[in-house]
């Protein structure tokens, strides 16, 4: 194998323009969605106590929990994986987009999806909830919406393998910059398991909707949808650690604790993540319990790639508070800068991930997953990770980035600090008492809870809690958006606009290709997901199945 | 000697040790969970069995007179369900505690699922498919048997009643 030379650590980036009108306009796009997702949240917590009997409506509150799903896990997440990644690109590899109208063009696409996909579920013919759930069907808009949504970010997807391959050209034997190499990583990721949404989309749901089939199979259409739903949540997730390993360190005022260790964590989460679904499979009759269970073992792989990452992002974290003359086994943590947006996030953000990775690897544990399966735990646990860690780790990149892309200094950085905690206290009193929802027997996705009193009985003081935390997460979420729009007017320039990106401190002077590319991982990927999906797809169409007309909800 | 492959990408020997850690961690717990379900059969309801769900009324499991609970030969129960918009069919059951009892389940409609609070009795009811899951209720009294998938407006409605009732007398021993 030919051996391959980092770049020269000087990682300081000048700022590049080019990109940041299309990084601010995605990332606004993402976050107005946020808020508006947010107000629903504390809406939906409010209904389901049952204590404001004027508020009590199953159509307006399943109508609520599919917009605030597609709110917060299509529209916040595509919109800002998006941004993120266009401005990555163009700081990290110093180079202009590979095609500026395209991106463009991707970005007004994904738009005009949301706001077609807006009109059916707010007027309540899309109370489908954002999995879908087909025999229930939502009007056509709803799906055709989704789909735009998906093929802009196929763009995007595009536009990122584009320019890391253009850049391997210009620059032969030279590393690929950590911060592209995740952000291509996750958009190899996302097309392989958008495929999985999109056949069902486009092959299933479009079609059926407008009557031009009549019937669907529940069993493809959930198989396919489970292709797409455990990577999705990577999706998301990616950013977060991209930040973590490349824009942590420097805030922090140190170096990254290994740089070569970060493209292997990028590098399993993409081969992993992917062909595992079925754990959202589990109690589903048309799936053998032979398929579930090797999906399972593949489940337990993905923990692997999220341990190395706490490792090598908390020794970054020493570094830096040993560099700040912290002392002794403890006194590094106290000396580091936890006034920094980014260093705050990434502590947050790694409590909330050790203790939703608890809660994964029983969700993940086929027959531990019997007692909670569709209870309270399985939201409580994805609010702790995404909306916990993920989301805390976008707060932080908006922070980072915003005084880069409007080349104004951050409104306050006291009120951003602020908001970041008022979030992470918001995210435990919202989502500890949900867990114990969950193990007390409370479904998920009810609008009220008319069971019998015993079982009811001990599930109000939790509830009770939860409208406490959605409380709080919605002050925080207002304060984000007060912050990230003042920073706009804000008369003071910034001084340092270009993109800090750390420095490894075992700088990479030998690379093997495999650690600088991905052609061969995504060969793999596509084996193994041929191995895991082949078959339970294929079944389908091999045995006689009975499809299922559409249902009003 | 024994040379570590990790060495290949990674240079710091605690963060090896810490890889080794974390690979070590994943198989333990897949080996786990591997022995309990190969040697205690721990699994999750996977019979795929497909049934016309708009015509259940005509197949001879599922039609109205042949719901409810039987028993088999071999002392054990049988449990047949229908569950549909927005009701499980018959809406109340008995069986005795500690018995073991297959429940078997179909949609007349939209995605339904099975949960019994207090039990590990769950599942999902999809059209199109016929689901079953062997299990027993060690603890007496009423329990709630409620739709735990969203199927409309009405779902929060669906619930019906699981009685665990003492097991007869059967006469033999005290």
């Amino acid at each position: 194998m030919n051996a391959i030379t980092i770049d020269a650590p000087g990682s300081r980036v000048d700022h590049t323009s080019g990109s940041a009108g299309l990084g601010l306009a995605s990332m606004w796009v993402g976050f107005i969605a946020f808020l508006a997702a947010a107000v629903l949240g504390l809406y939906q917590v409010a209904e389901r106590s049952g204590l404001f009997p004027a508020f009590e409506s199953p159509s307006v509150y399943f109508a609520s929990v599919s917009t605030h799903g597609v709110l917060m896990a299509f529209v916040l997440t595509t919109f800002l994986v998006m941004g993120y990644g266009y401005y990555t690109a163009e700081t990290s590899l110093r180079q202009p987009l590979w095609n500026r109208s395209l991106a463009w063009f991707g970005f007004w696409l994904s738009l005009i999806g949301v706001l077609v996909a807006a009109v059916p579920l707010l007027t309540g013919q899309a109370s489908v909830l954002y999995t879908f759930y087909p025999p229930l069907r939502a009007h056509p808009a709803f799906y055709i919406g989704a789909a735009l949504l998906v093929v802009g970010s196929w763009v995007w997807c595009l536009e990122m393998v584009m320019m890391m391959s253009a850049w391997k050209r210009t620059h032969p034997g030279e590393a690929v910059p950590l911060a592209m190499f995740g952000t291509t990583a996750n958009a190899i990721l996302w097309f392989i398991t958008s495929l999985g949404v999109a056949s069902e989309v486009v092959f299933q749901l479009i079609p059926w909707s407008l009557g031009l089939i009549d019937t669907v199979d529940v069993g493809l259409a959930r198989t396919l949808f489970s292709w797409t739903l455990h990577a999705i949540v990577y999706f998301w997730l990616f950013p977060a650690y991209i930040a973590m390993y490349t824009l942590m360190p420097k805030a922090a005022g140190g170096f990254l604790f290994s740089d070569r260790m970060g493209r292997v964590a990028f590098i399993m989460l993409l081969v992993f993540s992917i062909p595992i679904g079925f754990h959202h499979l589990y109690m589903d009759p048309f799936q053998a319990a032979g398929w579930k269970f090797l999906h399972m073992m593949g489940t337990m792989m993905v923990a692997v790639p999220t341990l190395i990452t706490g490792f090598t992002i908390i020794a970054s974290l020493e570094i830096a508070g040993r560099l700040r003359g912290g002392k002794g086994l403890l006194g590094w943590i106290t000396a580091l800068p936890w006034g920094n947006p980014m260093v705050a996030a990434t502590g947050l953000g790694l409590l909330l991930l050790t203790l939703g990775g608890f809660g994964g690897m029983i969700n993940a544990s086929y027959a531990m997953n019997t007692m909670v399966h569709n209870t309270q735990w399985v939201t409580g646990h994805f609010h702790l990770i995404f909306a916990g860690t993920t989301v805390i780790m976008y707060f932080a990149i908006a922070y980072t980035l915003w005084p880069k892309m409007t080349r104004r200094r951050l409104h306050s950085r006291r009120l951003a600090l602020a908001q970041i905690w008022l979030w992470f206290i918001g995210m435990l009193v919202l989502t500890l008492p949900w867990h114990l929802l969950g193990v007390d027997g409370q479904p998920r996705r009810i609008s009220s809870t008319p069971y019998d009193a015993s079982l009811v009985a001990k599930w109000l003081p939790n509830e009770v809690a939860m409208i406490v935390g959605g409380l709080i997460l919605l002050v925080s979420a207002i304060l984000l958006i007060y912050v990230l729009a003042k920073t706009h007017g804000n008369s003071q320039a910034e001084t340092n606009p270009g993109v800090e990106y750390a420095e490894s401190l075992h700088p990479v002077v030998r690379l093997s290709p495999l650690l600088n590319g991905f052609g061969f991982w995504t060969f793999l990927v596509v084996i193994y997901l041929i191995a895991s999906y082949g078959y339970p797809i294929a079944q389908f169409f091999l045995m006689h199945t009975y499809g299922t007309t559409p249902w009003s909800i | 000697m024994f040379s570590d492959p990790l060495k290949a990408i990674c240079e710091d020997s605690l963060e090896r040790k810490w890889t080794w850690i974390s690979l070590l961690l994943a198989a333990l717990i897949a080996g786990v969970l591997g022995v309990y379900a190969v040697g205690s059969n721990i699994n999750p309801p996977s019979n795929v069995e497909t049934i016309d769900s708009s015509r259940l009324h005509l197949s001879e499991e599922f039609a109205e007179d042949n719901l409810g609970v039987k028993t088999n030969a071999d002392g054990s129960m049988t449990v047949t369900l229908v569950a549909a918009r927005y009701g499980f069919y018959p809406p109340r059951i008995e069986v005795p505690v500690d018995t073991p009892v297959t429940l078997r389940m179909a949609s007349a409609d939209v995605l339904h699922g099975v949960h019994v609070p207090g039990t590990n009795m769950t599942t999902m009811v999809v059209p199109g498919y016929i689901s079953e899951v062997k299990t027993s209720f060690p603890e007496t009294g009423e329990f709630s048997l409620l739709c735990n998938e969203y199927c409309g407006l009405g779902h929060d409605q669906m619930w019906s009643r699981l009685v665990v009732v003492p097991k007869p007398a059967t006469g033999e021993g005290s």
